[in-house]
C-alpha cells in the first residue's frame, strides 16, 4: 500500500512539499480521486490527499466571486451557488459514470486541474475562462498566489490560465478564486430529427450566424446514440436529433425559441423540451452518459466547428464505433472498438491531414492496457512541447508533482 | 522612473548591428537616424521618452525570426511595438536595445464565418476587425476606447478590456490561436480554430504578457454574433454611493448588462461641454447602462433595471429610443479624457480594479486624497467590474505638479490593493506601475511570475525594465531552499 499524506491545512501542504523535495519524494496529488482514469498512469512515491484542503473561504453573490478550497466537493460548491440562482458556466462535466463511479463524487479542484468543460463551452467558456486567481505551494516549497478577485486585471503573468488544465503539475493548489454567473432561470431546448451529421451541423452554423438568439450550447446525436437517450421524447423520434438549447429570462427565452422555430425548417422541426426535459438532455450531452454502459475506448475531440461533421464522417468511415457532437460540431464524443491502441494512430492521422494543429484529442477512457500504449493527451510540436516543459520546470524543477501526468517527462536539458 | 543600466559595449556596436539588419531587411526598414527615431521615443505615457537605438520593420515572420534570431545571438534587446498606443510605458524604448515595430503586419488574412473566427496579422486595429464583419452582423467583443488606432497585437500584449468585458471578457477570452516568434527566432503556434487549445494554456499566459515572452506575428479572434438591438439608460443621481448600489443590486438581480459606467461630477461637466450631448448637469454621478439582445428581451430588462434604478434613488432616467441617442450618450462617456484634456493642461489617468462593494469606499477615499494632494481629479470607471479611471488634472509647467499627481496616482493604486483589488485593470503594469508591484504581490509571488520570463526568455532580452520591479538571474531564481533536514511534520495526517 503506498504511503498517503492528508494535509490538514496550508502549512501541512507546504510542509509536505519540502519533505517531498529534502526527499526527493514524488507526489501524486488527489482530491477525491475520480479523475484518475484521464491522463496518463503515473507512479510517484507518495500519494498526497487534498481531500481535507476543504471549505468555502469567501462567496459573494453580487461581486460574482467564490473562493474556494480545491478539496471542496463540486457538488457542496453547485449546491451553494444555486441557493443565490448562481452556477459555475464552464458547467463542469460528471464524467464518474463512464469509469463506474458515483455520480455527483468530485471536487472543485479536479474540475479546475483537468480543465474539462462542457456542453455550455459554446457560449460561456471553459474553466480557462473563469479561474480569476490561484493561491498555492510550488515545487520550490512556497506559498505563492497568482491573478485576483477581480475580473478584470492584467496585473503581472496570468498563472491561473496556465495552472486550469494542468492535472496538478504545477502546484498543489491550496485556494481557487473563481468568477461565478447568475444561472440562466429559464431554458427550453428546440429539437430537430432526421438530419445527417452535416446537415445537422450546417443546422447550428445557420442559428448562431444568421439570428441574433443566446443560443447556450447546440449537439447533434445521430440515430445510434439518440435511441439512447434515456429523455422519452428524444428515444422515442427513433432518428437523429439535433439540440439547441436557449437560456435566459424567460422573455428571452420565448422569443429566441420563437425566432429559431422560424428559421428551422417545418419538416425537421420536432418540438421544444421543458425544463425539466432539457436539463436531463444536456445532462446526458454534457456528461457522455451515452457511453456509460460500455467499456470501450472513449475520446474528446476538440476540432474547428466548421469541420466537425467531415471529421467525424471521415472517423466513422475508418474506425467502427459511436459518435456525436457538441459545441455546435466543435467537439466530437467518439467511442472506437476493436482496435489495439483504442483508435489512437488513426484519430491523430484524421486530424492532422483534415485540420492540422487546430484540434486535440484527449483519451478519456481506455483499458490499462491502451493507456500505457497511447498519449492519452495531443501530442505536441516538438517546439511547443519544449516550451511546455520549460514552463513546467519553471514551477517544478525536481518534478515532484504528478511527474508525467500530462506527457513524459523529459529529463534531458 | 530606472531603467536598466545601458550597456556600452552594445552602444558601441551600433553600427555593426544597423548593418547586419539591412542584410535581413529591406534597407528603408532599418531606421537609425535621429529624427525619425524621434517618432518612436514614446508610446501613449508621454512622460516618459527614449530613443532606440534603431527600429527595425519586418514585413515577414521569418524576417522577425531572423531579426530576434539575431539579437539573441549577440544579447541585443528588444522592445516590441504594435500601434504604440500602451498607457503604461509598455513600448518605451531602450537607449541599448532596438524597436521591432510591427505596423507593416497590418492584413486582415481569414474572414471565417463556419467557424466564428477572423484572422489577423497583428497590426491590424481593433476597431477594423469589427469593420470587416459588420455586413454579415458580426463584431469582435474587446472594445478599449483606443479601439480606432490600437492593434490587435498590442491588445493580445495588454489584454486589452474595454466597457463591455463585464458581460463579454477582455482579450484572453476572445482569442482563439496565435502564432509567435520566441526569442531565439523559433516560431510556435498555439490554439487556432478550435475552442480547447493544447497542453498548458499558453494562450491565455500570452495574453497580458506585456512583450515579455514573444512576439506575437499572428492572432485568431473569435467573434461574436451582433445583437438585434442595444439600448442605453442613463440614470443620474445625488449621490456616488446611489449610483455604485445600483450597479450591486442590477447584478444580485442576476441581470448582467452589456455595460455599465458610472461618471462623477467633474467628469459630466467636462463631457457635456466638450460634446454637448445633454448629460444632466445637476445630478452628483450618471449610470450609463448598456443593454442588448433581442428587442422584446431588451424592454423587460429596461423595466426591471429602470425599477431597481428607482428604488435606489434614481433622480433622472432616460433611455435610447435610437441608434443614434444611444451613441450620443456613449459619446461623452467615450470623450471623456479628452474632454478633461480641454478642462485642464494636463491629466494623468489612473486604472486600478476593485470589488465591487468597494466603490463607494474608494470613491470617498479617493475625494480625500484630492484634498490632502491639493489637486482635483475627475472619475469615470467601468462600475460593472470595479474597474477605476480617476484622472488627476495638474498641470506640469507648476513646480512639482507632475510629481504630486504621479504620487496621488500610486496612492489611488495602493487604495485599490487595500481594498482587495488590483494594480491595473486594463492598462496594464509596464514602466508605470511597475515599481508597485510589491504592493501587490510578495516576493514569492514575483519570483513565480519571473520564472515564467525564464522559461521564455531566460537572458532578459524581450522588453526588459517593464513589470517587473526586480531583475533576478534565473539561476538565482531556480535554486531550491528548503531546510534539509525538517522531517516532522505534525499537521500531516499519516495513513
Amino acid at each position: 500500500m503506498k504511503e498517503v499524506w492528508k494535509p490538514i491545512n496550508e502549512t501541512s501542504v507546504k510542509e509536505a512539499v519540502e519533505q517531498a523535495l529534502s526527499n526527493q519524494t514524488s507526489l501524486e496529488i488527489i482530491g477525491h480521486a475520480t479523475k484518475l482514469n484521464l491522463g496518463r498512469m503515473i507512479e510517484a512515491d507518495v500519494v498526497l490527499d487534498m481531500s481535507a484542503i476543504s471549505g468555502v473561504i469567501l462567496y459573494e453573490p453580487e461581486e460574482l466571486i467564490l473562493i474556494v478550497r480545491p478539496g471542496t466537493p463540486l457538488a457542496e460548491v453547485k449546491a451553494l451557488l444555486a441557493e443565490k440562482n448562481q452556477y459555475l458556466a464552464f458547467d463542469p462535466p460528471d464524467f464518474n459514470l463512464l469509469w463506474d463511479g458515483r455520480e455527483g463524487t468530485g471536487t472543485i479542484g479536479g474540475a479546475v486541474m483537468i480543465g474539462a468543460n462542457g456542453s455550455r463551452r459554446l457560449s460561456t467558456g471553459g474553466v480557462r475562462d473563469h479561474l480569476l486567481g490561484v493561491k498555492g505551494i510550488n515545487g520550490f516549497g512556497e506559498v505563492f498566489v497568482a491573478g485576483g478577485r477581480v475580473v478584470k486585471n492584467v496585473t503581472g503573468f496570468d498563472l491561473p490560465k496556465l495552472i486550469a488544465g494542468s492535472y496538478g503539475t504545477l502546484c498543489a493548489a491550496t485556494q481557487l478564486t473563481l468568477k461565478v454567473l447568475p444561472k440562466p432561470p429559464v431554458s427550453a431546448t428546440l429539437l430537430v430529427t432526421g438530419l445527417t451529421d452535416s446537415e445537422a451541423l450546417a443546422t447550428m452554423r445557420r442559428a448562431l450566424n444568421d439570428v441574433s438568439v443566446q443560443i447556450s450550447s447546440a449537439a447533434h446525436l445521430p440515430k445510434q446514440i439518440a435511441l439512447n437517450s434515456r429523455v422519452p421524447r428524444l428515444s422515442a423520434l427513433e432518428d437523429s436529433v439535433s439540440l439547441i438549447r436557449v437560456e435566459g429570462f424567460g422573455q428571452s427565452v420565448t422569443s429566441g425559441v420563437a425566432v429559431l422555430q422560424q428559421l428551422l425548417s417545418a419538416s425537421a422541426f420536432a418540438g421544444v423540451l421543458d425544463q425539466s426535459e432539457s436539463d436531463m438532455a444536456w445532462s446526458e450531452v454534457c456528461n457522455a452518459k451515452f457511453f456509460a454502459s460500455s467499456h470501450l475506448p472513449l475520446w474528446h475531440l476538440s476540432v474547428p466547428p466548421g469541420a466537425g461533421a467531415a471529421v467525424g464522417e471521415r472517423l466513422m468511415q475508418e474506425l467502427a464505433g459511436r459518435i456525436y457532437y457538441d459545441w455546435a460540431g466543435g467537439a466530437i464524443w467518439l467511442e472506437v472498438g476493436g482496435q489495439h491502441d483504442g483508435g489512437e494512430a488513426m484519430i491523430r492521422t484524421v486530424l492532422k491531414q483534415m485540420v492540422g494543429q487546430d484540434s486535440r484529442a484527449t483519451l478519456m477512457r481506455a483499458s490499462t492496457d491502451i493507456r500505457t500504449r497511447v498519449s492519452p493527451l495531443q501530442p505536441l510540436d516538438p517546439s511547443l512541447m519544449m516550451l511546455n516543459e520549460r514552463v513546467r520546470r519553471q514551477f517544478d524543477p525536481q518534478g515532484i508533482f504528478n511527474p508525467g501526468r500530462m506527457y513524459e517527462m523529459n529529463h534531458a536539458n | 522612473m530606472l531603467m536598466p543600466i545601458a550597456d556600452k559595449k552594445m552602444l558601441a556596436r551600433r553600427e555593426e548591428c544597423i548593418a547586419a539588419f539591412k542584410t535581413i531587411l529591406p534597407e528603408e526598414n532599418v531606421i537609425y537616424d535621429q529624427s525619425s527615431l524621434g517618432a518612436y521615443e514614446c508610446d501613449g505615457l508621454m512622460a516618459y521618452r527614449q530613443k532606440p537605438l534603431a527600429v527595425v520593420l519586418p514585413e515577414t515572420v521569418e524576417q522577425v525570426s531572423k531579426v530576434m534570431a539575431y539579437c539573441h545571438s549577440i544579447g541585443l534587446k528588444i522592445v516590441p511595438r504594435g500601434a504604440g498606443t500602451s498607457l503604461s510605458g509598455g513600448a518605451l524604448p531602450l537607449e541599448d536595445g532596438i524597436v521591432l515595430g510591427m505596423g507593416k503586419f497590418n492584413r486582415i488574412l481569414e474572414q471565417d464565418f463556419d467557424n466564428r473566427c477572423v484572422v489577423v496579422q497583428p497590426c491590424v486595429t481593433n476597431a477594423s476587425v469589427s469593420e470587416a464583419v459588420a455586413e454579415r452582423g458580426f463584431y469582435y467583443a474587446p472594445d478599449p476606447s483606443s479601439q480606432i488606432v490600437c492593434s490587435i497585437g498590442g491588445n493580445v500584449a495588454e489584454n486589452a478590456g474595454g466597457v463591455h468585458c463585464l458581460k463579454y471578457g477582455m482579450t484572453s477570452n476572445n482569442i482563439l490561436g496565435l502564432e509567435m516568434v520566441l526569442i531565439d527566432g523559433t516560431v510556435v503556434r498555439i490554439g487556432g480554430k478550435n475552442l480547447d487549445s493544447q497542453a498548458y494554456d499558453m494562450l491565455g499566459l500570452m495574453c497580458g504578457s506585456e512583450g515579455l515572452l514573444g512576439v506575437v506575428t499572428e492572432v485568431t479572434v473569435r467573434i461574436l454574433r451582433a445583437p438585434e438591438t442595444q439600448r442605453a439608460l442613463l440614470v443620474g443621481f445625488n449621490d456616488v454611493e446611489s449610483a455604485g448600489h445600483c450597479v450591486a443590486d442590477v447584478i444580485a438581480a442576476g441581470i448582467i448588462p452589456a455595460a455599465m459606467e458610472i461618471m462623477d461630477k467633474t467628469a459630466i461637466h467636462a463631457a457635456e461641454s466638450f460634446v454637448k450631448v445633454g448629460y444632466p448637469l445637476d445630478v452628483e454621478a450618471l449610470l450609463l447602462i448598456e443593454l442588448d439582445g433581442g428587442v422584446s428581451e431588451v424592454d423587460y430588462f429596461t423595466g426591471l433595471v429602470s425599477d431597481i434604478a428607482k428604488q435606489c434613488g434614481a433622480v433622472s432616467t432616460r433611455q435610447s429610443n435610437s441608434e443614434k441617442e444611444r451613441k450620443n450618450f456613449w459619446a461623452g462617456r467615450k470623450a471623456a479624457f479628452p474632454a478633461v484634456g480641454k478642462i485642464s493642461p494636463d491629466y494623468y489617468c489612473v486604472d486600478g480594479t476593485i470589488p465591487r462593494n468597494m466603490l463607494s469606499r474608494a470613491l470617498s477615499e479617493i475625494s480625500r486624497m484630492a484634498t490632502r494632494f491639493d489637486l482635483k481629479v475627475a472619475n469615470v470607471f467601468h462600475a460593472g467590474d470595479g474597474n477605476l479611471h480617476p484622472m488627476i488634472l495638474y498641470n506640469a509647467d507648476n513646480d512639482g505638479e507632475f510629481q504630486r499627481a504621479e504620487d496621488f496616482g500610486a496612492a489611488i493604486l495602493t487604495l485599490c490593493v487595500d481594498l482587495g483589488g488590483v494594480l491595473t485593470g486594463e492598462h496594464g503594469v509596464g514602466v508605470e506601475k511597475r515599481d508597485l508591484m510589491e504592493l501587490q504581490f510578495s516576493p514569492e509571488d514575483l519570483n513565480q511570475q519571473q520564472r515564467l520570463k525564464c522559461a521564455f526568455d531566460s537572458n532578459s532580452l524581450l522588453n526588459p525594465g517593464k513589470v517587473f520591479p526586480k531583475l533576478h538571474r534565473c539561476a538565482e531564481l531556480g535554486r531550491i531552499h528548503v531546510h534539509r533536514g525538517a522531517t516532522r511534520f505534525p499537521d500531516i495526517e499519516r495513513l
